[in-house]
């Protein structure tokens, strides 16, 4: 148990720490870092309480990919460092208070489960014991089995979503000169060599 | 106190150790595979490729180390010094750092996670940091052009290395990879009734995603035909131009590594991991270690070869392959291999 603690603790002070650094820091490409940072503690906290698989897609989807993403733009843009941190304290206020609202129904939610242990008990879904079903699986009968038609409509809408953005931003230039793979690949030697029998003295 | 060093002080030594052994045994396997690589491509062009240092130029990966090792790390005046610096080190750290769950023979391996294939992805979904950060930290254009592109194409090609994964893991029904292992003991030869042999690996039952797996490992890698990060001919040596000695070295080191992984991942995914090709007593009778490292070294032939003669892709093209030709046949193999497999009833 003593070694769990003590992982506890540096996991969860690291991604404090980072987190606090990620709007501290004055460069914002050090706070995209910092958040990797933070990610990959809260992938550890993830680890500790036996959440193995959602410990790994954090990695992958944030991590892996969204965080690079953000780096990428970050990297991108020519931010006057100085300008950035001007108007921090007009937003102070608007972020004061999402913070407090999330912390105070983090406190409800935790306080709640503590108080009267039976509301997770009331679950419409109790959560199997680590020794009889993997994380993994278990995560697979609430998605695919039991949640299934939510999980299509969530698809849906993320793909009508997709649909709307390719749609708003593609744009077909009419003379812009494109490769076409198939049918360069259907080129023949008939329809693209043209052999002419030049006599001589005369030319073409 | 007794229980403190039962629980904790002899498995941390233990591990300790054989991670040890297994970094020593993973470094000596790059040094060789190295040398194997400049060999082959020197072989494919008759020159005859590094042959002074040591006996048919054995020791010349070891004698590269030194030179690297004592020559002078230069840091640009204007970089960023300590992202500069860091970037080969997460490189290095995070290639290595995926061998923990590589099992090498039955119960060879150092954690045997539940989620070891998802461990190995997301590490490896994360390699592409060390470049990043060496590109843009250098502070110059070449390097950071690299960068650039080098985020795009492996993030690119992971998706696609993503639906090849479920794929087999749709097959397996775990994500462990020993299970992954074991479950190649039988499959499609014993399902036509012939005796458990090299066709019952996933190789043959999925060969489209074998094929899809082993273009997109060269492109996660950034192997040619497919390294534009690092193309000599328009960006110089990419998101590498500004390091040199050590730092230098240690991307090196650790773009190998990573393609020593691939080369075990495709091992274990599609080859059968360490089973012997034929269930004959003679060929059982050698140890499980033996076939993994041939058959890795055979996928490692075949990356050697594929960069020995097949010319460099436009970045365009590269794209185009990725998001409009691997994606679309990975997804429909994802959505055939499930109604297959519930058909015949084993899912």
């Amino acid at each position: 148990m003593g070694l769990q603690a003590l992982f506890f603790y540096i996991f969860a002070f690291v991604a404090v720490a980072s987190a606090f650094m990620v709007i501290a820091s004055r460069n914002p490409v050090y706070s995209v870092l910092f958040l990797i940072l933070t990610f990959f503690n809260s992938a550890g906290l993830f680890l500790l309480t036996g959440a193995e698989f959602l410990a790994m897609i954090l990695l992958v989807v944030y991590v892996g990919a969204v965080a690079v993403l953000f780096l990428f733009v970050v990297m991108m843009l020519d931010i006057d460092f100085a300008e950035l941190r001007a108007g921090a304290l007009e937003y102070a206020p608007v972020g004061a208070l999402i913070g407090i609202i999330l912390a105070i129904e983090l406190v409800v939610v935790v306080g709640g489960s503590t108080l009267s242990p039976e509301i997770a008990a009331n679950a419409s879904m109790p959560i199997p014991p680590v020794a009889e079903r993997q994380n993994t699986a278990a995560l697979g009968d609430v998605l695919y089995t039991n949640y299934v038609y939510f999980f299509q409509i969530a698809g849906l809408v993320l793909l009508v979503a997709m649909i709307g953005a390719i749609v708003l931003t593609l744009r077909h230039k009419p003379h812009i000169k494109r490769q076409n793979i198939s049918q360069q690949v259907a080129r023949t030697p008939e329809t693209a060599v043209e052999v002419v029998k030049v006599k001589p003295g005369q030319g073409i | 106190m007794d229980a403190f060093i039962s629980t904790y002080v002899w498995p941390g030594l233990i591990m300790v150790a054989q991670s040890l052994l297994l970094l020593v045994a993973l470094l000596v396997f790059i040094a060789y595979i190295l040398l194997a690589d400049r060999k082959i491509w020197a072989a494919v062009q008759l020159r005859r490729g590094p042959n002074v240092v040591g006996p048919w130029g054995l020791f010349q990966s070891f004698a590269d180390l030194l030179k690297f090792v004592f020559k002078e790390p230069v840091i640009p005046a204007t970089a960023n010094k300590v992202i500069f610096l860091l970037a080969p080190l997460v490189s290095v750290t995070l290639a290595l750092a995926t061998w923990a769950v590589v099992p090498l023979n039955n119960g060879w391996v150092i954690a045997n996670i539940n989620v070891g294939i998802l461990y190995i992805f997301a590490i490896s979904s994360l390699e592409v940091y060390g470049i990043i950060m060496g590109g843009w930290a250098s502070n110059s254009k070449y390097p950071f052009l690299g960068a650039l592109r080098s985020a795009a194409q492996m993030v690119s090609y992971e998706v696609s290395i993503g639906f090849v994964i479920v794929t087999v893991l749709l097959c397996v029904g775990s994500l462990n990879l020993t299970d992954i292992v074991m479950s190649q003991s039988d499959g499609l030869g014993t399902r036509l009734g012939l005796p458990a042999s090299f066709l019952d690996w996933h190789w043959l039952a999925l060969f489209p995603m074998f094929v899809i797996f082993f273009i997109s490992a060269l492109a996660e890698t950034n192997r040619p035909p497919f390294d534009l990060p690092e193309a000599e001919s328009e960006l110089v040596a990419g998101f590498m131009v500004e390091y040199g000695s050590t730092p230098y070295m240690m991307f090196m080191l650790g773009e190998y590594a990573a393609i020593c992984l691939m080369c075990a991942l495709m091992t274990i995914l599609f080859l059968g991991g360490w089973l012997p090709p034929v269930d004959v007593w003679f060929l059982n009778w050698v140890p499980g270690i033996i076939w993994f490292i041939l058959k890795a070294s055979f996928v490692f032939f075949m990356f050697a070869m594929v960069k020995a003669f097949v010319p460099r892709y436009r970045y365009d093209q590269l794209m185009r392959l990725g998001w409009k030709v691997f994606l679309p046949i990975s997804l429909a193999m994802v959505v055939i291999t499930a109604f297959v497999l519930k058909l015949m009833g084993t899912a």
